[in-house]
């Protein structure tokens, strides 16, 4: 294609034509091909052809092209844009390509254990094929459970208070370091269960309850600060109105605010939830790892969904593929699990928030 | 609020809930300062006691598991940073309007799902398919320090666990950016729009101006994150105590969270307050960096155009 035809008969529109486009990425698509093929010939190595390596030499390929045309027929001021917005698109592209690809890998590779097995049996005395997450789904259920249950009367106290009642020094301190708490490494939470529970039941000690404390540290700040966020958009007319009926404070924020923001917590509880379920790394620390059913959290080693796939993995005993498999079934069961909150969550905020 | 109700006499409920309130805002500052505590308190037999865990002393020990964490964070936050730009910029200001809640949602997704999962992906799926490309890097740039040989055969290597960091640290950053460039006083864009500008000249002049701040300490934040992720790193990489800057060999130095996951389950005594002692030091470095990321925010909005 020579660019001087392309100037001629476009000299007074100064804009690119519509076919340019397509016809450069046909080009830079077929130069690309024909390149990797040429390479791939002379090296007796490459058996067969890099299909990523052609799409990245095409995209380069076509994004110079691209922005030369345009530099040549629009000046430079609009081929500098049209640059930035083939970066800022294949910047986002590129952050794609790595969800789509873990999405499809664990679904297609955790789909091989996906059975009735898998979800009733534990490992206990399993070696090799067969076994299950039984035992796992139970502790992450228990643990989350508890959890959630130290963690969203705290969180939500909390907001209230940096919302309705906090002034002055102290609630700008509660604010800057619940900010700072989201930031706590999950295997620092880990460690701050075990020591304090070695002061109390001495070294060595495995609690399910103790990962329950670890993960709310982590869980405490997200429920904070999403309570917090609901509590603010109650407009203050229903609060002043509740008020001027003689209503007290604490009855207008537990039948008045509450209520209105309700829909908006419990999506960030459920978001919340969705975040420390495949917390890993306290876990492995204060809840074990274990073969067996444990339904008491306040006594020894518990499993939990997000260690059972890290231990399968880790761990690998003689028929290797069959612990590989259960590791990526955990996985694709754990993402269900955060998948279905989210959607659960974004229903809820979707259907119950007071519309206004 | 404005409504002081002029006090005749105090309600035991409000008495009663008001003081649960500020017991739970004060419980936050009680846990992280327990945090501290009971972390110093543990490790504290690693250093008093006579039998060494260490037999070189603490520091040694720490010194090339820190040097790792700071590696593998710095590359993620190298390669994170400009995508996390991109991926805002294209949510917040690309995008078709429609598009763009769909694609935010997509990408608060990304950021929920669990590090073990980016883990095995990484170990299984992005490490074989790295490793001939970092064939081709020793081949071509083997003169660099980063790059020497000889090359891992299995792809687990510094690099690998980099740019799986950066994919983990991608979303939360990208989320933070996102916010503030849509903070970006409406005004600034129309006046530059009004000027003629072109899109880029509108980011350039008005959004990237305004968001610098923003975006570093949203950086600070993904690096704070990166420095305390564990199991992606704990699976990915088979680490030891070393120092080394080469990124691509089978010889690479662990990360401290990593190193605690690894060696936890099977410790005992002075060894495990050595390994708390070593989550001690992730701890006060993790706070530190967040601390001056929310400063450096928390100054920024005060004078920020969107209030």
């Amino acid at each position: 294609m020579t660019t001087a035809s392309v100037t001629q008969n476009f000299q007074g529109s100064r804009s690119l034509p519509k076919w340019l486009a397509p016809t450069l990425l046909a080009v830079a698509i077929l130069a690309s091909f024909s390149i990797n093929s040429a390479l791939a010939s002379s090296n007796p190595e490459a058996t067969q052809l890099n299909l990523f390596a052609v799409a990245l030499v095409a995209v380069i390929t076509y994004s110079i092209g691209f922005y030369l045309a345009s530099r040549i027929i629009e000046g430079q001021r609009k081929s500098a844009d049209r640059l930035v917005t083939i970066l800022v698109t294949g910047a986002f592209a590129l952050a794609v390509i790595p969800l789509i690809s873990l999405a499809w890998t664990v679904v297609e590779r955790g789909a091989a254990r996906f059975d009735m097995e898998f979800f009733t049996f534990s490992m206990r005395n399993v070696v090799g094929a067969g076994g299950g997450a039984y035992h796992a789904i139970i502790g992450t259920l228990e643990i989350t459970g508890l959890a959630t249950l130290i963690s969203v009367p705290i969180g939500i106290m909390t907001a209230i208070y940096l919302v309705e009642y906090g002034r002055g020094a102290l609630a700008r301190a509660v604010t800057f370091f619940v900010d700072v708490m989201t930031g706590i490494p999950s295997i620092v939470a880990g460690l701050f269960a075990y020591a304090a529970f070695v002061l109390i039941f001495g070294p060595g000690v495995r609690m399910g309850v103790g990962g329950a404390i670890a993960l709310s540290v982590l869980m405490i700040p997200v429920v904070i600060r999403a309570t917090e966020e609901m509590l603010k958009i109650v407009p203050n007319e229903l609060r002043e109105a509740s008020y001027a009926l003689g209503v007290p404070k604490w009855l207008t924020v537990t039948k008045v605010v509450l209520p209105t923001a309700l829909a908006g917590i419990a999506t960030g509880v459920m978001i919340a939830i969705a975040r420390i379920i495949g917390e890993t790394a306290p876990l492995l620390i204060i809840a074990g790892f274990t073969a067996s059913t444990n339904f008491n959290p306040f006594d020894e080693r518990m499993m939990t969904l997000p260690v059972f796939v890290y231990t399968s993995y880790a761990n690998q005993g003689a028929d290797a593929q069959t612990y590989i498999d259960r590791a990526w079934t955990g996985a694709l069961v754990l993402m269900l699990i955060v998948m279905i909150l989210n959607i659960i969550a974004r229903l809820v905020s979707k259907y119950f928030s007071p519309k206004g | 609020m404005s409504s002081q109700a002029p006090a005749v006499k105090r309600r035991i409920g409000d008495l009663v809930f008001s003081n649960l309130a500020l017991s739970s805002g004060v419980t936050i500052l009680v846990i992280l300062a327990a945090v501290a505590i009971f972390l110093f308190a543990e490790s504290l037999p690693a250093f008093l006691s006579q039998q060494d865990a260490a037999p070189d002393g603490f520091f040694a020990y720490v010194a090339p598991f820190l040097f790792g964490t700071v590696l593998a964070s710095l590359i993620a936050l190298l390669i994170a940073t400009p995508l996390a730009i991109g991926i805002a910029l294209y949510i917040s200001h690309f995008a078709p309007r429609r598009v763009s809640q769909f694609l935010g949602y997509s990408i608060d997704l990304l950021a929920a799902i669990p590090s073990v999962v980016y883990g095995l992906w990484g170990i299984l799926v992005l490490a074989p398919f790295l490793n001939p490309s970092y064939l081709w890097l020793n081949e071509n740039l083997g003169w660099m320090p980063f790059f020497v040989g000889p090359v891992s055969a299995t792809g687990r290597t510094m690099m690998t666990v980099g740019i799986v960091l950066a994919i983990m640290i991608l979303p939360i950053m990208a989320a933070l950016i996102r916010e503030i460039f849509l903070q970006t006083p409406r005004l600034h864009e129309e006046a530059a729009l009004a000027l003629g500008a072109t899109r880029w000249e509108v980011i350039k002049m008005a959004v990237l101006p305004f968001g610098k701040a923003g975006i570093i300490s949203s950086a600070m934040l993904g690096l704070g994150r990166a420095l305390g992720e564990t199991m992606a790193v704990a699976l990915v990489l088979s680490g030891s105590g070393v120092f080394t800057f080469a990124l691509l060999t089978s010889t690479n130095p662990n990360t401290i969270a990593a190193n605690i996951a690894l060696q936890f389950p099977e410790s005992s005594g002075t060894y495990t307050s050595l390994l708390i002692a070593t989550g001690l030091v992730l701890f006060a470095i993790t706070m530190a960096i967040n601390m001056l990321a929310r400063w450096v925010i928390s100054r920024r909005s005060e004078f920020s155009g969107a209030n």
